[in-house]
């Protein structure tokens, strides 16, 4: 067998300066760039998936495929010096967008044997962009109610805020100003026009562990639940199914420089998740040590830390949370009833089903709808997911909870189409080739 | 042509099908239709033996070394479940790992003594139920991920989760150190109303018979605790409703104590019981007669029933089972073709494959009436779709090149698919119910099924390439000629592969954009399948440049193998993520020796063509 090395469609060769200017858009339109870019997408795709049994989903995901560039290293301790760099999600989406784009630019003519793959190709464009406008405007969120229950707001999964809430002149409602994530930095002063007052971080841990305080001394400079309780800064987690629980130290600064208060802020308190999570482990403590009737013990340490942290100024009382970010909407949804089914015998999920009343004040909207696996409510821009689906969880009153996963995303319907035209594209182009090929065949 | 060959390969498979039809005096073939639920599943009392012998023996009957004959699984689990201390003595359990044959201090290899060294019964083990015990804590306690794991503790989780099942089997009539189910249902009724007063009376603080007490609690505590072991559920509903379900027959018995009436069945139970233990196979085939005129009676167990008698069948026909030596032999027929070129041999394997390929479908088709599902729910039958889709492409291949390349493919690649099915089902049940995320047959129709494919012709793609790799390597046989058909071969299935494996993924995508609100979220299987979508576009793009050509192709293929498998299994082993729904860790060597394999067919197949039997002539 000899190997020819002639390039399928030789083009002559422009002379001169000519050549020069050509060649860098020549290279960026070969199917050698092709062939190239796609073997790295292969070895970032297997490698960002191997990252993933370390850094949890969510890491490896901005470490190699929403970045520019990455270097993976194994997980056994004896192979850390090995370093293999690869080039990042991003650069190689851009690269192939571009080499896709020059290609049809220069070297493609659009003939009808060729349709199939001209199809394909503006998918795949489409593709591209549907998943890097994905990334960039894309929301998700969640909300999370017992029956009874309305919520007018997602919480982020793992943005904080640190929240003033007042009396609004509505007395049904609260007026709230909001320092969201990107603020929350140690030393950072937070303020606000409509604030007589403004917010010193003494003190930002991005994750905390909760405890009480054994010397009342030490907590004798806080207002509030830093009196008992004190959040100690822990390392951060990447685990899938773990969370980062923030915690703050709020200096509350009058206009005239005097201080307020100091307040210790967390989310263990301001997210009722988390306070349920505090008032299992600490029952399940007092019923390790013995101790004497651990509900009521644990319910009222859960009380203590999650007690309103309200203070005054100008007449104006404010309430002071750290807490997931909210996004608020203008409507509500009504938890009614949660229906929890397993198979017979069996703790295995056969079904979990939320029905919902959705208000929305502005259009007079108000009716019910069931949100199950598979069955998303599509509302308002948003859509609601049934999230949860192990086991039934129940909130501190015994009332059961669901948590739906809320996603924005106002290009969701680009990889559909995507999908539709490549695979399409995939056919025509395949189907031309098999007629071809059933017609060079002589008849048997 | 000769017509007789075509009713050769016929007759050839159906000796594969037929089944030995041995005839015990109790009527086992009947019990095998009684209808039960197990693991939220309703199924045949056949299929928990056989799930149950598969996991704890690893077949799916028991050959009595002693006795000198094979016990179906139908009658193994009714002396399990209703002589258990025969049951007990039965070398069930298959122990492989030397360390903890060791550590139990099980009897080795002797053949004069009936030991074979791998299989052990209940009654040999339970000496060591402690040492069980105490390593598991350890081991779970220190290893919490199983990838810490290493042989042993894996031997002996696998062992103390069979002897766990067994358990459960062995309280599922009744407890199990009843001796005779009839008399102490008599003895129980009897001892209700005494019971019943005695314990008003204590309640309400007067004097009260303390014998009549104690017996009925001794039975609640009895038929608690039988009921706590999570046996399977035998106990039919009477009447309709959403209220009404399957019970267990010690949550039946305590609920009479709360003055609910017995439910016919467990009667019926009791004398199949009585009459099994006192071997009276007559009054076992009375009792099991009334017993199936009672479910009859009820109309709302029909259709259990019937799922159950045709689940018995399946059982009985195993046609995955049974079609593998058929595609063995099509494939040692079709390696005498290309040795002796006899055109024979080619008909033959063709006619042999193309009936093991019609039992291949019933046993698909079958199998997805019984489940009510499209054909790929779970890993297993991933594995059986994978390999009918070969077949079908390798039946398509030779009907168009008649040089028995697609037989050779559909041969190899049927056979190895439904032995990986074989060991996946030694995890037990593989009718098993879906997770609720993977509750919906649209999707698994569409997405499992068209992605199952494209896995399926990237393997026919890289067995083409290991047919040219190894006969143009080692043999001479390798002529222009049908390297050519092989290279177009190559090249027409991995166009199709990117298709299927493109639009799998995709509808993947929409799937995740329908239920998690993510288009795309980078999780390993998705991955795994986005990586075969690159791989085969690469092949792709390689050849219009002019890259590759024919023996570049090959090896690229090949390489194919591997990507194919690593979203396949490794995807799997890595134990993250939505779709890691079956971890399996043995597989790891086998896994890991066949990507070794290919990749150096790959590093052979860059070898110069000098150096290749088959060019070296030209």
């Amino acid at each position: 067998m000899s190997a020819k090395s002639s390039p399928t469609r030789p083009t002559p060769e422009p002379t001169g300066p000519v050549a020069l200017w050509r060649l860098p858009l020549k290279v960026l339109s070969s199917l050698r760039l092709t062939v190239v870019l796609l073997a790295f997408s292969i070895a970032v795709v297997f490698f960002g998936t191997l990252a993933q049994t370390e850094d949890g989903l969510y890491l490896a995901q901005a470490k190699y495929f929403r970045s520019y560039w990455a270097v993976w290293s194994p997980h056994a301790p004896d192979w850390r010096w090995l370093k293999i760099p690869l080039p990042g999600g991003y650069l190689l989406g851009f690269l192939l967008l571009a080499n896709l784009l020059a290609a049809h630019l220069t070297r493609f003519q659009f003939t009808w044997k060729k349709s199939g793959i001209f199809l394909t190709h503006i998918g795949i464009i489409l593709l591209l962009i549907g998943q890097l406008t994905t990334d960039m405007f894309a929301r998700e969120s969640r909300m999370r109610f017992a029956e009874g229950e309305f919520r007018n707001y997602t919480e982020g999964f793992q943005e904080s805020e640190i929240a003033l809430l007042t009396d609004a002149p509505d007395a049904s409602m609260d007026q709230v100003v909001a320092f969201p994530q990107p603020l929350l930095r140690s030393g950072a002063e937070l303020q606000n026009a409509s604030l007589p007052f403004r917010l010193r971080l003494v003190d930002y841990h991005p994750n905390s562990d909760p405890e009480l305080r054994n010397d009342p001394k030490s907590g004798e400079q806080f207002s509030g639940v830093g009196r008992e309780f004190e959040f100690k800064g822990i390392p951060e987690t990447h685990e899938m199914g773990s969370k980062n629980v923030p915690s703050a130290v709020v200096e509350v600064v009058g206009t005239d420089g005097k201080s307020l208060g100091r307040w210790a802020l967390s989310s263990w308190a301001g997210d009722a998740d988390m306070a349920n999570v505090l008032f299992v482990g600490w029952m399940r403590s007092f019923q390790k040590r013995g101790d004497g009737s651990p509900f009521v013990r644990a319910r009222r340490l859960v009380d203590q830390i999650t007690a309103p942290q309200i203070f005054e100024v100008g007449g104006k009382r404010y309430t002071l949370v750290l807490r997931p970010e909210r996004y608020y909407e203008p409507f509500s949804l009504i938890l009614q009833r949660v229906t929890h089914e397993v198979y017979p015998g069996t703790d295995v999920p056969k079904n979990f089903q939320s029905r919902v009343r959705i208000d929305n004040p502005a259009t007079g909207e108000n009716r019910e709808v069931d949100i199950y696996m598979n069955n998303p409510l599509r509302y308002g821009g948003l859509t609601f997911f049934q999230h949860q689906m192990d086991s039934s969880s129940m909130n501190l009153d015994n009332k059961p909870v669901t948590v739906f996963q809320v996603v924005r995303n106002p290009t969701w319907l680009t990889p559909y189409i995507g999908t539709i035209v490549v695979g399409l594209g995939l056919l025509v182009q395949f189907s031309i080739h098999l007629v071809g090929f059933l017609r060079k065949r002589p008849a048997r | 042509m000769n017509r007789s060959l075509p009713l050769f390969g016929f007759l050839l498979v159906l000796l594969g099908l037929s089944s030995h039809a041995a005839d015990p005096v109790p009527d086992f073939g009947a019990l095998a239709r009684v209808p039960i639920v197990f693991n939220g599943r309703h199924q045949p009392l056949d299929s928990l033996g056989r799930n149950s012998l598969i996991q704890i023996r690893h077949r799916y009957s028991l050959y009595d070394a002693k006795e000198k004959r094979t016990l179906p699984a139908t009658e193994w689990i009714a002396e399990v479940m209703m002589r258990p201390e025969a049951a007990d003595a039965r070398k069930a359990f298959r122990v492989d790992h030397p360390d903890l044959i060791s550590m139990l201090r099980l009897p080795a290899k002797n053949e004069s003594l009936g030991e074979d060294g791998k299989h052990y019964s209940w009654n040999q083990i339970s000496p060591g139920f402690k040492e069980i015990e105490d390593q598991a804590k350890r081991i779970l306690a220190t290893k919490k991920d199983a990838s810490q794991r290493d042989a042993f503790d894996q031997e002996l989780l696998k062992l103390r989760n069979a002897l766990t099942l067994y358990m459960r089997l062995k309280n599922t009539v009744h407890p199990q150190d009843t001796t005779d189910f009839e008399a102490e249902l008599k003895a129980f009724e009897a001892a209700i109303p005494p019971g019943v007063a005695a314990l008003r009376d204590q309640q309400a603080g007067r004097a009260y018979p303390t014998n009549a007490f104690e017996t009925l609690l001794r039975y609640a505590n009895r038929y608690d605790a039988a009921g706590g072991m999570e046996a399977p559920l035998i106990i039919p509903p009477e009447g309709i409703g959403p209220q009404v379900a399957w019970r267990r027959t010690g949550e039946a018995l305590l609920s009479h104590i709360r003055n609910e009436p017995l439910p016919p069945a467990v009667g019926h139970w009791a004398a199949l019981s009585t009459a099994f233990r006192n071997s009276d196979a007559t009054g076992f085939n009375a009792a099991l007669g009334r017993y199936d005129a009672f479910l009859a009676s009820q109309r709302q167990l029909a259709p259990d029933r019937a799922k159950a008698s045709r689940e018995v069948f399946f059982n009985r026909l195993s046609p995955f089972y049974n079609t593998m030596p058929v595609y063995v032999a099509a494939f040692l027929l079709v390696c005498v073709y290309w040795f002796r070129f006899t055109e024979g041999a080619r008909k033959l394997a063709w006619w042999l494959i193309l009936g093991a390929f019609v039992i291949h479908t019933v046993g698909l088709v079958f199998r997805m009436w019984l489940e009510g599902r499209p054909p790929v729910t779970n890993l297993y039958s991933s594995a059986i779709f994978i390999g009918w889709g070969s077949v079908a492409l390798g039946l398509i291949l030779e009907r168009f090149w008649r040089n028995g390349i697609g037989l050779a493919v559909a041969s190899s690649l049927g056979f190895v698919t439904l032995i990986i099915a074989h060991n996946l089902a030694l995890g037990g049940d593989t009718l098993q119910m879906l997770q609720a995320v993977l509750d919906t047959n649209f999707w698994l129709a569409t997405h499992v099924v068209i992605v199952t494919l494209g896995y399926a012709s990237t393997y026919v793609a890289g067995f083409l390439a290991i047919i040219y790799l190894v006969r143009g390597l080692f043999t001479s046989g390798l002529d222009a000629a049908t390297a050519k058909s092989l290279a177009r071969m190559v090249y027409g299935i991995v166009c199709f592969a990117t298709l299927f494996s493109f639009v799998g993924t995709v509808l993947g995508g929409i799937w995740a954009d329908q239920s998690w609100g993510r288009f795309w979220g980078w999780d390993p299987k998705e991955n795994g399948a986005l990586i075969i979508v690159l791989w085969n576009a690469l092949i792709l793009h390689a050849r219009w440049g002019g890259m590759v050509r024919e023996r570049g192709l090959m090896n690229l293929a090949v390489i194919g193998n591997i990507v194919t498998s690593w979203s396949w299994f490794g995807t799997n082993m890595l134990g993250i993520g939505l779709h890691s729904y079956g971890f399996m860790s043995g597989a790891f060597l086998w896994l890991g020796g066949f990507i070794l394999s290919q990749l150096a067919l790959a590093a052979l197949g860059c070898l110069p063509p000098r150096l290749w039997r088959s060019f070296r002539a030209a």
